[in-house]
C-alpha cells in the first residue's frame, strides 16, 4: 500500500497542518513507516475534495456539449472530487440501465466520483413515477431524484415521490418553477425585463412551488431538497420551514450569489440561465440565507452548451452556464471577500454539507477513514478566467475575463493526483 | 451620432433633434419636383425582415431609394432564414456581400443588438422593430409628427402631454416612444388594464392610469396601440367588447378630446377594437400623415448614420 504525507499545508483557518493517507483512505498514523512519499504543499491550503450535487454532464445524448470525461476533468480542475449527474440526458436517466452507465463511466475514468441523480418521473414528463427503487438498488445506489430542468409540477406526483423515497431515506431535489407562470419566460420579471422587452419570469413561480413542497414534505415527513434557490422570497419560505422543523435543504449557485439581471441589458445570452439571474435585493437575501444556515449548500448547476446555443439571439439561446471550474473562486468572491461567511464555512457548504444530503460516504471530510479526496488551493493567488483554457468541453462561462481569487493547485481523488495546475 | 440605431437609448437629446430637423429639411426638398437625392449613391442597404411587416419594409425601402442607395430585400419566407440558418450566418453572408447597413426586423428582443455587438458585421445596424423591445424609427416619426402639429416643427416637445393607450406590455412602439418622448421633455401617461402593463412599470418615468376617460380631457395627443386578438386567449382581457369599452378610442371619447389634440396609431389598425372608424378618420387624426413622415424620418436616419462614412 502506498503511503503519502502531505506536509507544509495550511488548514481552513490558516494554521499549519499535515495529512496522511494510505491507499485511498486518510489515516491518523501510518500502519508502517515504509515507503512514505512526502507531498510538499508549499504553504497552500488543504481543503476536502468539493462535492457538487448539481451537475449536467450531457452524456448520453449531447456529447458535443460535455461528456462524463470532460465534465470530470473540469470538476477536478475546480477542486471537486464528487459530482452528481442530473438526469436530463437523452435518453433520460430514469432507469437503472442509464444511471449505471453514467456511474460506470465515472468509475472507469477514475478522476472523481460521478453519482447519478435519477429522474423522478418517466422521461421527466411529470406524470408517471420512474422506477426509483430500481435506480436505488442499482450499482449506482441513487439516493437523489430530480426532474431538474423541469419542475415536478403536479402536487400529487410530488407527494407520491416524497413518500416513495422514504423507503431508503432518499431525497427529492425539486426544480421549483411553476410551468404555467413561466411559459416562454426569458429572464427575471422586473424593471429590466420591462424595459428590454424580454418575457418575465416571476419570483412567485419559484416561491409558490417551494411553499407547496415544504408543506408536502411536512405532511408526509419526508426530505425535500430545493435546487438553485434564486429569490429573496424563497429564502424566507425555507427559513420559515426550517424553523418549523420541516426536513428541507436548499442550494444556491455561485452565479446567483454574484450576478444580477442587469447583465441582460446587452442581450448577450451568456447570461441566460434557469432560474434567471435576479436583482441585487435577491443576491443580498441569498447571501444572508447562506450566512444564517437557511441555505445548506452551494451547487454549481454546471450547464455546458455548445457555442451555437449561445451565439444567437436571446430567445433562441439555451439556458445555462458552466460552473465547475469557477465555483470555488466565485463563491469565495461572493461570500468570503464580502465577509458574509468564513472560508471554513464556505468549504463546508461545498463539501461536508452536500455529502451529507447525498449520503456520499467518505466524501467531504478530512477525518481518518474518509477517502483521500482533497485539494491544495492558493488563497492569495488570482487568476483570469479564459473560456478557451477551460477543461469543460463547453465555454459558456459568464465570468470570461473576470479576475477571481483562489487558485486550485492540485486535486487528489482516492489518493491519486487527478489534477495539477500551477504546481508550486 | 452612434453608428447603430438599436434603441432610443443610443441617441442623445441633440441627436434626436438633429434627426427631426434633418427630416424637416428632407421634407422641404421632397415637396419639390425631384424627390430623389444622390446622397447614398453606391451604398448598399439590406432590409433583413425575419417578421412580415410590409409597411415598415416598404417605408425603409422607399427611404433608401430616395437617397439613391442600392436596396436588397431579404425576408424570411422562402429564403435560407426559413431553413434554420442562424442569425450569425445570415450576418456573415450579408457582411461578405458588402452591406453598408442592415435594417433588421426580428421577433426576438435584442436580435439587432446581437448583430451589432458580435462583430459579425461591420456596417450600421438599424432596428426596425425587435420582439417586444423597441422600434426606434417609429418613435422618431411619431415625435416628428407631434412636433409638426404641436411645436411648429422645431425644438423639443417639452410640456406636451401624450397618452399611450393599450397593450404596453407587448409594445415595442410604446417602449421607444416612452424613451424618446421623455428625452424630448414630453409628459407621458400610459393607459391600459393592469394585465397589459409590464411588472416593474412603477419604476418607469411615466404616469399610469387605468381610466382612459380621466386622462382624455388633458391630452395633446393620444397614441393608440394595436391590440392583438390572440391576447384574449392568453387571458390578458376577457373579450374584445370589454376591452373596447374600457380602452378603445370610441366616437364618444373622440368628442371629449381637447381641441387641437391629435389621434395617432402606428398601424396596422384594428378598427372597432382599439380605435373606432370615426376616430381613425377624424379631422384630428394624423395616422395617414404618420406613414408619409415615416419615409422622411427614415431617410434622415439613413442619411445621418451612413452619410458621414461616404468615401
Amino acid at each position: 500500500m502506498e503511503r503519502f504525507h502531505v506536509t507544509k499545508a495550511k488548514d481552513l483557518r490558516g494554521k499549519a497542518c499535515e495529512l496522511k493517507f494510505e491507499g485511498e483512505r486518510i489515516v491518523t498514523e501510518f500502519s508502517s513507516t515504509d515507503k512514505v512519499t512526502v507531498i510538499d504543499a508549499g504553504g497552500s491550503t488543504l481543503i476536502p475534495g468539493l462535492v457538487d450535487l448539481h451537475t449536467h454532464l450531457r452524456e448520453p445524448g449531447r456529447e458535443d456539449a460535455e461528456t462524463v470525461l470532460t465534465g470530470s476533468l473540469a470538476a477536478v480542475a475546480g477542486g471537486f472530487t464528487a459530482i452528481s449527474a442530473m438526469p436530463n440526458t437523452a435518453p433520460v436517466a430514469d432507469t437503472a440501465g442509464v444511471v449505471e452507465q453514467v456511474f460506470r463511466l465515472g468509475q472507469s475514468h477514475g478522476l472523481c466520483d460521478v453519482f447519478p441523480i435519477g429522474a423522478v418521473t418517466e422521461g421527466q414528463a411529470g406524470t408517471t413515477l420512474a422506477e426509483i427503487a430500481a435506480m436505488h438498488a442499482s450499482e449506482a445506489r441513487v439516493r437523489i431524484f430530480s426532474d431538474d430542468g423541469h419542475c415536478v409540477a403536479d402536487p400529487l406526483v410530488m407527494r407520491r415521490a416524497l413518500e416513495y423515497v422514504k423507503n431508503f431515506d432518499g431525497v427529492i431535489a425539486q426544480h421549483a418553477q411553476d410551468p404555467r407562470l413561466t411559459n416562454g419566460a426569458q429572464m427575471n420579471e422586473g424593471l429590466v425585463s420591462s424595459v428590454i422587452g424580454l418575457k418575465g419570469w416571476p419570483a412567485v413561480a419559484e416561491e409558490s412551488i417551494i411553499a407547496r413542497d415544504v408543506l408536502l414534505a411536512e405532511h408526509v415527513n419526508s426530505r425535500v431538497h430545493i435546487c438553485h434557490v434564486s429569490t429573496a422570497g424563497s429564502v424566507e419560505i425555507i427559513r420559515w420551514a426550517k424553523a418549523r422543523g420541516i426536513r428541507v435543504t436548499a442550494e444556491v449557485t455561485p452565479h446567483h450569489l454574484l450576478l444580477t439581471d442587469e447583465l441582460a441589458r446587452g442581450f448577450n445570452p451568456i447570461y441566460k440561465v434557469n432560474p434567471p439571474l435576479r436583482t441585487e435585493k435577491d443576491v443580498v437575501a441569498l447571501r444572508e440565507g447562506v450566512a444564517d444556515g437557511t441555505i445548506d449548500i452551494i451547487a454549481t448547476d454546471h450547464a455546458p452548451h455548445p457555442a451555437e446555443s449561445k451565439e444567437c439571439e436571446w430567445s433562441a439561446a439555451s439556458f445555462g452556464m458552466t460552473g465547475l471550474e469557477t465555483a470555488l473562486s466565485v463563491s469565495y468572491q461572493a461570500l468570503v471577500a464580502t465577509k458574509t461567511t468564513s472560508f471554513e464555512k464556505l468549504i463546508s457548504l461545498m463539501s461536508s454539507n452536500p455529502a451529507a444530503i447525498g449520503k456520499y460516504e467518505g466524501h467531504g471530510s478530512l477525518k481518518a477513514g474518509s477517502y483521500a479526496n482533497f485539494a491544495l488551493v492558493d488563497l492569495d493567488a488570482e487568476w483570469t478566467v479564459e473560456p478557451t483554457a477551460m477543461r469543460s468541453k463547453s465555454k459558456n462561462t459568464p465570468f470570461a475575463n473576470y479576475v477571481l481569487p483562489v487558485k486550485v493547485n492540485q486535486t487528489y481523488f482516492k489518493g491519486n493526483r487527478v489534477f495539477s495546475g500551477g504546481v508550486k | 451620432m452612434n453608428k447603430h440605431l438599436l434603441s432610443i437609448e443610443d441617441l442623445s437629446k441633440s441627436d434626436a433633434i438633429q434627426i427631426l430637423d434633418t427630416a424637416e429639411e428632407i421634407a422641404r426638398i421632397s415637396d419639390g419636383p425631384v424627390k430623389k437625392l444622390p446622397t447614398l449613391r453606391g451604398r448598399t442597404i439590406v432590409n433583413l425582415f425575419f417578421e412580415d411587416s410590409t409597411r415598415t419594409r416598404i417605408s425603409f425601402e422607399a427611404a433608401a431609394k430616395r437617397l439613391s442607395a442600392d436596396v436588397i430585400n431579404f425576408s424570411a419566407k422562402g429564403s435560407s432564414l426559413s431553413k434554420g440558418e442562424s442569425l450569425k450566418d445570415t450576418a456573415l453572408t450579408l457582411q461578405a456581400m458588402g452591406a453598408d447597413a442592415v435594417v433588421i426586423r426580428h421577433g426576438s428582443s435584442g436580435a439587432p443588438a446581437r448583430l451589432a455587438d458580435q462583430s459579425w458585421m461591420k456596417g450600421s445596424v438599424i432596428n426596425a422593430g425587435d420582439g417586444t423591445h423597441e422600434h426606434p424609427s417609429q418613435a422618431l416619426l411619431d415625435s416628428f409628427t407631434l412636433r409638426r402639429h404641436l411645436r411648429d416643427s422645431a425644438g423639443d416637445l417639452s410640456g406636451i402631454k401624450v397618452a399611450i393607450v393599450g397593450d404596453i406590455l407587448h409594445s415595442r412602439v410604446a417602449r421607444s416612444n416612452v424613451l424618446l418622448l421623455k428625452k424630448l421633455g414630453a409628459e407621458v401617461t400610459l393607459v391600459a388594464p393592469h394585465t397589459l402593463l409590464p411588472f416593474g412599470i412603477d419604476q418607469w418615468p411615466v404616469n399610469i392610469s387605468y381610466d382612459f376617460d380621466d386622462v382624455l380631457p388633458h391630452v395633446d395627443a393620444v397614441m393608440m396601440l394595436r391590440v392583438q386578438r390572440e391576447r384574449m386567449s392568453e387571458l390578458f382581457f376577457p373579450s374584445e367588447r370589454e376591452y373596447s369599452r374600457g380602452f378603445g378610442l370610441t366616437k364618444e371619447r373622440l368628442d371629449r378630446m381637447p381641441k387641437g389634440a391629435v389621434v395617432m396609431h402606428p398601424g396596422p389598425m384594428n378598427r372597432g377594437l382599439e380605435i373606432s372608424a370615426e376616430a381613425a378618420d377624424a379631422v384630428n387624426s394624423v395616422i395617414v400623415e404618420q406613414v408619409t413622415n415615416g419615409v422622411t424620418v427614415r431617410m434622415a436616419i439613413l442619411y445621418l448614420l451612413l452619410g458621414g462614412m461616404s468615401a
